[in-house]
């Protein structure tokens, strides 16, 4: 679904073509940094040097804690991991979660906003009570009450990803459900959905055929966006300890909060490089949400030109 | 327009209302995070699963009220939480005193985390807004999204590994130095806001000492939201300088610097203060990271800790207290939008 209204409003030329100058430039800084991470995730096993928990190779043992050298370009970890290898990895694990929290979030998100906003009465207030309560809730600690309830405290190597995807899942449902929810309410009165009640189209008809093709615009700015988001807070739960096991996969987060203590000793290159896979990634995908947004909705430009993130109230 | 009477009535019954919604949420939350916890799998097997015999495990539930009905637990613990009573943890603390202790010093370091923001944010905001479509003004935009894209701990690691590591310009980490810290320990009365511990104690040298541990996490966490303050600023300012009565001000022949200082910036802070609900939230959250990374003894420390024992009890208790906090504070942030901006409407 999303990729299908993707793909249609994203012929990569036409909307290069609609940016100009600083947009431009913008976009394509993004899209390039996504592309970069997205071959990256998808070739990780070719681009790696050695496994992602690999500490021995020829049967020596890696020195841990080793500065960048011509065996280890970005040296070694505590644990004698390569740190090159499980950046790479780690863009794998990052891909992944994400694709399963979007794609979980739409379904959910998305005829649950459909529901609430067309069907309206009881079913809206509730929704939206239970939605806000959702969204009110720090993201982080909702994450990690979930990822406790579906991982029950282990962890496994799918079983970690599915656990953060669902835990990034429900704390982005609420953000796909208002957005979808408030343009519901907005085009239910249009004369159109009226013609096509007349016509004696069903009411889930009229939910996906008619309103849901129109309610869809703002979709792919809030994909991107919470694509970006999910990274963090993927890294934020493996930084607390909440992520994958290391040997099954890899991911910065955990990387990182591995690497607290190399920081107070002057170890600079475990933490640098992971640190800087995730900002640069995030970077990416928010300033093609960001393009998107002002290019998809040059009317909304200054109205939300923060982030999908902050209430739609901001200047009201 | 509608007079002034009325709308003081308009006002009272908004802000009643508002605050009447806080109960339903707060309720939500707090169920929801019980039922999460307790009926999907039981906080004892997870946290032990593995270390404990079938037995132990089953002698441990008992000791904890677990094996009893979901439900009579469920009203012990609405009831126990009307009285302040969070539970236990499983080295027998109570939730509440653990919740009060380290509260404060989180208290202590999302208000640095403020402070930074809006030292960074508004006059970074007002500047890009000022010097519109200028390199410097996409310079600073680019930061802000830079600071966004940048998790926290992150941020404070690099800050660490620069300024503590490298320069040796501040402490790596903690609240205080230890003798410090042990000396504050005995000012009384103790608020565990070590600035003011600090201060009640009168010692300058100790004053200076939980500042200098403070600047580097209070940037690591000011900076996550100083962005989006950038932001919010240069948005609405932008907007703000193009409305009529910054038009009639400069008509009546006022300096820009006067009409943005005195008219403009002022309305541009309100959208702020709205998206200070939010900020909270994600401050809070940003905290749990912060406190990791300096190792600064607050809540966020507490509840990481608690998370890597699998003290699932404690950590349903302070999840529920922060959403409650999270709950209070976008009402006061409501509250507050309401009573300085005539526009809203109730």
């Amino acid at each position: 679904m999303a990729t299908a209204v993707q793909r249609r409003r994203l012929p990569g030329a036409e909307l290069l073509s609609k940016t100009s100058g600083l947009q431009r430039v913008t976009l394509i800084t993004g899209l390039v940094l996504v592309a970069v991470f997205v071959f990256v995730a998808a070739f990780a096993p070719l681009l790696a040097p050695y496994g992602l928990a690999q500490n021995s190779a020829d049967d020596v043992a890696f020195v841990p804690q080793q500065g960048p050298s011509a065996e280890h370009w970005f040296g070694t970890s505590v644990r004698s991991e390569d740190v090159l290898s499980r950046v790479l990895f780690g863009a794998r694990t990052a891909l992944l979660v994400i694709a399963i929290s979007v794609t979980l979030s739409l379904l959910i998100g998305v005829p649950l906003g459909l529901l609430s906003g067309f069907v309206g009465r009881w079913i809206d207030k509730t929704l939206v009570l239970i939605m806000d309560a959702v969204y009110a809730f720090p993201s982080l600690l909702l994450a990690i009450v979930v990822s406790i309830v579906v991982a029950g405290g282990t962890s496994s190597s799918l079983g970690g990803m599915l656990s953060a995807a669902i835990a990034i899942t429900v704390v982005y449902v609420p953000q796909y459900f208002r957005v979808v929810r408030n343009a519901t309410v907005a085009v239910k009165t249009e004369p159109y959905v009226d013609a096509a009640r007349v016509t004696g189209a069903s009411t889930t008809r009229i939910m996906f055929r008619h309103i849901l093709s129109n309610v869809t615009g703002s979709l792919p700015v809030i994909v991107t966006i919470n694509a970006a988001d999910a990274i963090l807070t993927l890294a934020a739960l493996g930084f607390l300890g909440f992520g994958i096991e290391p040997t099954q996969a890899a991911e910065w987060g955990y990387d990182l909060n591995k690497a607290l203590n190399d920081v107070s000793n002057g170890i600079w290159w475990t933490s640098i490089f992971p640190g800087t896979a995730i900002v640069l990634v995030v970077l990416g995908m928010t300033l093609v949400g960001e393009s998107l947004d002002e290019t998809l909705n040059p009317l909304l430009r200054t109205r939300r030109a923060v982030t999908s993130a902050d209430k739609e109230t901001v200047d009201e | 327009m509608r007079g002034g009477g009325s709308r003081q009535v308009a006002l009272l019954r908004y802000l009643l209302i508002r605050l009447l919604l806080i109960l339903p949420t707060a309720w939500l939350l707090v169920t929801v995070v019980f039922f999460l916890m307790r009926v999907i799998g039981d906080p004892i097997s997870a946290a032990m699963g593995g270390r404990l015999t079938q037995d132990q495990i089953e002698d441990r539930k008992e000791a904890a009220g677990l094996n009893r009905p979901i439900l009579t637990q469920y009203w012990e613990y609405i009831t126990g939480f009307l009285h302040g009573d969070f539970g236990r943890t499983q080295d027998n603390q109570a939730i509440s005193d653990v919740v009060i202790t380290y509260g404060a010093a989180t208290f202590e370091l999302v208000f640095w985390g403020l402070l930074v923001a809006f030292a960074v944010g508004v006059p970074l905001g007002r500047y890009a807004a000022t010097h519109r479509d200028t390199p410097s003004d996409a310079f600073l935009r680019f930061s802000a999204v830079l600071a966004y894209a940048a998790p926290v701990f992150f941020v404070g690691m690099l800050l660490k590994l620069i300024f503590s590591v490298w320069l040796g310009w501040f402490p790596v980490g903690g609240r205080a130095s230890t003798d410090v810290e042990l000396a504050l320990q005995h000012v009384s009365p103790k608020t565990n806001i070590l600035i003011i511990d600090a201060i009640l104690y009168g010692e300058p040298s100790y004053v200076l000492d939980v500042l200098e541990h403070a600047v580097l996490p209070a940037v690591a966490l000011g900076l996550l939201t100083g962005g989006i303050f950038l932001r919010l600023v240069r948005v609405n300012l932008i907007q703000t300088l193009r409305s009529d009565f910054v038009e009639a001000a400069r008509a009546r022949g006022l300096s820009t610097r006067v009409v943005t200082g005195r008219h403009a910036v002022r309305n541009a802070l309100i959208p702020i203060i709205t998206v200070m609900g939010m900020c909270i939230a994600m401050m809070l959250g940003g905290a749990v990271l912060t406190e990791t990374t300096f190792e600064w003894k607050g809540l966020g420390y507490q509840l990481a800790e608690y998370l890597r024992a699998r003290d699932f009890i404690a950590v349903q208790g302070i999840v529920a207290f922060i959403a409650l906090v999270v709950a209070v504070m976008s009402f006061v942030v409501d509250a507050v939008v309401a009573l300085i901006d005539p526009r809203v409407r109730f």
